[in-house]
């Protein structure tokens, strides 16, 4: 479609003098669609991570017991690893977690008389039912606690999504904002040519003869545009993509991109592109018929 | 008829051009020529009565179907109206090229009309490097090109010298000779001498002036058979 629109004759092609690609369409464009993509590869590198959390956290439960029961943590891991779907049972030792408290409590941390709570993770296996082995649990020692990790992570996915959702409103909000200046863009080259178009319309050119010409040449100022976007956007996120794989390395999980991600994110140039040639065509058949 | 919301520039018009026919209009500056040959090449509405052109009433026709017609008319505009980034070449073009017509065609007919009108050299030549002489050559050229059906010529000969005029009008002439209506405002006396054949249209205050009524009542005659 896009094609169909850039491709005339040679002899219509001159219709209009050829000014180069350095007009402000260009650079709105560029400028439009390397927000765009650098917004819209923050929102899906949150929606990555999300995931990963997710992943990572959605089959990993803990069994918390009390100081006054931590006694009964043997009873209570020999209970979860009783339940079917159970893949493995860790009790975290009471060392490790006098040395976790160590970073806020300093030499107090290691006081016998400091209540240490007792907890060992839980991994369970795919569709394995987390009510059954909390029941199992509670029922052996019913003042433990069995929570889901992802439950503690519940605030720092929400605030992701929020982020996720402004990112897709701010790349809606460009896409507008795009859309908006392609029109000023159509009505000020159609004033630039006024009298081109005037000759044109009294020797018989229809108005889609004449968008045609102007269309084109809005076509191909936001392709340059989005290119140009594109290959800025690609060098700045593969920078920032080294910075974060090699921050991401030691914990074990990468920022890279999917293809579906990629997908998107090539998506996003052409689908303004689309935009911008449809939004030409209809401003200027609005504009062209103002005039007899 | 009015722009916007001024007096009216023409008023009470009641004519009928025959087809094949060759008019002269002229009247004073500011007698309203120029509007009349607008609402002629479809540039304007009348803002009240009827127009009739090749058969149809295009008074209040639908704006789509306006480029058909105007495809039938070909316009010499008083300012020449060039695209001025164009050569001469593409701008006499530019009729057959809106018109669709082949690219072969375009050139053979374009080169020959650029040597009628004496500028087979400076086809390639843009508006701006023209003499006035020869954009209002160029712009006749492009006028013609189409051999339309009607042909309106707003002071066609105001920038050429005495032998071009004959020869335009020789080339209106020949044109007319193969059907197409010819309407040329001016005020070009030597114009009106050298064609006794055509009618005089005077425009006065916007009203036009037809002492014989002719134009009310045109002889039926095609002027096509009548030509040897």
């Amino acid at each position: 479609m896009i094609l169909d629109r850039i491709w005339v004759s040679g002899p219509e092609a001159r219709l209009l003098p050829a000014e180069g690609l350095h007009g402000p369409t260009v650079a709105v464009m560029a400028v439009m669609n390397f927000v765009m993509i650098v917004v819209a590869a923050a929102a899906l590198a949150l929606a990555n991570a999300a995931g990963i959390v997710v992943s990572g956290t959605e089959s990993r439960y803990v069994i918390e017991l009390p100081a006054a029961s931590a006694g009964e943590l043997p009873k209570a891991v020999a209970a979860a690893r009783s339940v079917a779907g159970v893949r493995g049972v860790t009790a975290v030792p009471q060392s490790e977690m006098r040395e976790t408290l160590e970073r806020w409590l300093g030499e107090a941390a290691n006081s016998p008389e400091l209540p240490i709570p007792a907890m060992a993770t839980v991994e369970l296996a795919p569709g394995a039912n987390p009510r059954t082995v909390a029941g199992a649990v509670q029922a052996k020692v019913p003042g433990a606690r069995f929570n889901g990790e992802s439950l503690e992570l519940k605030p720092l996915l929400s605030s992701l999504r929020a982020l996720q959702w402004l990112a897709l409103a701010l790349v809606l909000l460009m896409g507008i904002a795009t859309a908006a200046a392609i029109v000023l863009a159509a009505r000020g080259v159609l004033d630039t040519h006024r009298s081109t178009v005037g000759i044109m319309h009294g020797i018989g050119a229809t108005d889609g003869q004449i968008t045609r010409l102007f269309e084109r040449k809005i076509a191909i100022d936001a392709i340059a545009g989005a290119i140009a976007a594109s290959i800025a956007a690609a060098v700045v996120l593969l920078a920032i993509a080294g910075g974060a794989s090699a921050a991401s390395e030691g914990l074990g999980w990468t920022t890279a991109f999917g293809p579906a991600s990629l997908l998107v994110l090539v998506a996003i140039p052409v689908l303004a592109v689309i935009i911008a040639v449809a939004v030409a065509h209809f401003t200027l058949l609005r504009a062209l018929r103002s005039n007899l | 008829m009015r722009y916007g919301t001024g007096a009216e520039v023409l008023r009470d018009l009641d004519f009928t051009l025959s087809r094949g026919g060759f008019y002269f209009l002229t009247g004073a500056s500011g007698a309203g020529k120029t509007s009349l040959l607008k609402l002629l090449y479809l540039a304007q509405r009348p803002t009240r009565g009827r127009i009739r052109l090749f058969g149809q009433d295009l008074s209040d026709a639908e704006r789509d179907s306006l480029p058909h017609f105007r495809r039938r008319i070909g316009v010499v505009f008083q300012d020449f109206r060039l695209i001025r980034h164009l050569s001469a070449f593409d701008n006499v073009a530019l009729p057959l090229r809106i018109a669709g017509r082949d690219e072969g065609e375009i050139h053979s007919a374009v080169r020959e009309m650029l040597e009628w009108v004496g500028l087979g050299d400076r086809s390639g030549a843009r508006p701006a490097t023209l003499s006035g002489g020869e954009q209002q050559r160029v712009a006749i050229a492009r006028a013609v090109i189409t051999q339309p059906d009607l042909l309106v010529a707003d002071e066609p000969t105001g920038n050429v010298d005495a032998e071009m005029a004959k020869r335009l009008l020789h080339l209106f002439d020949a044109l007319n000779g193969l059907g197409t209506t010819v309407v040329v405002a001016t005020h070009d006396l030597g114009l009106l001498a050298a064609n006794s054949g055509a009618e005089i249209m005077r425009l006065d205050s916007g009203a036009l002036v037809d002492p014989t009524g002719l134009l009310r009542n045109p002889p039926r005659m095609d002027r096509r058979e009548a030509r040897p």
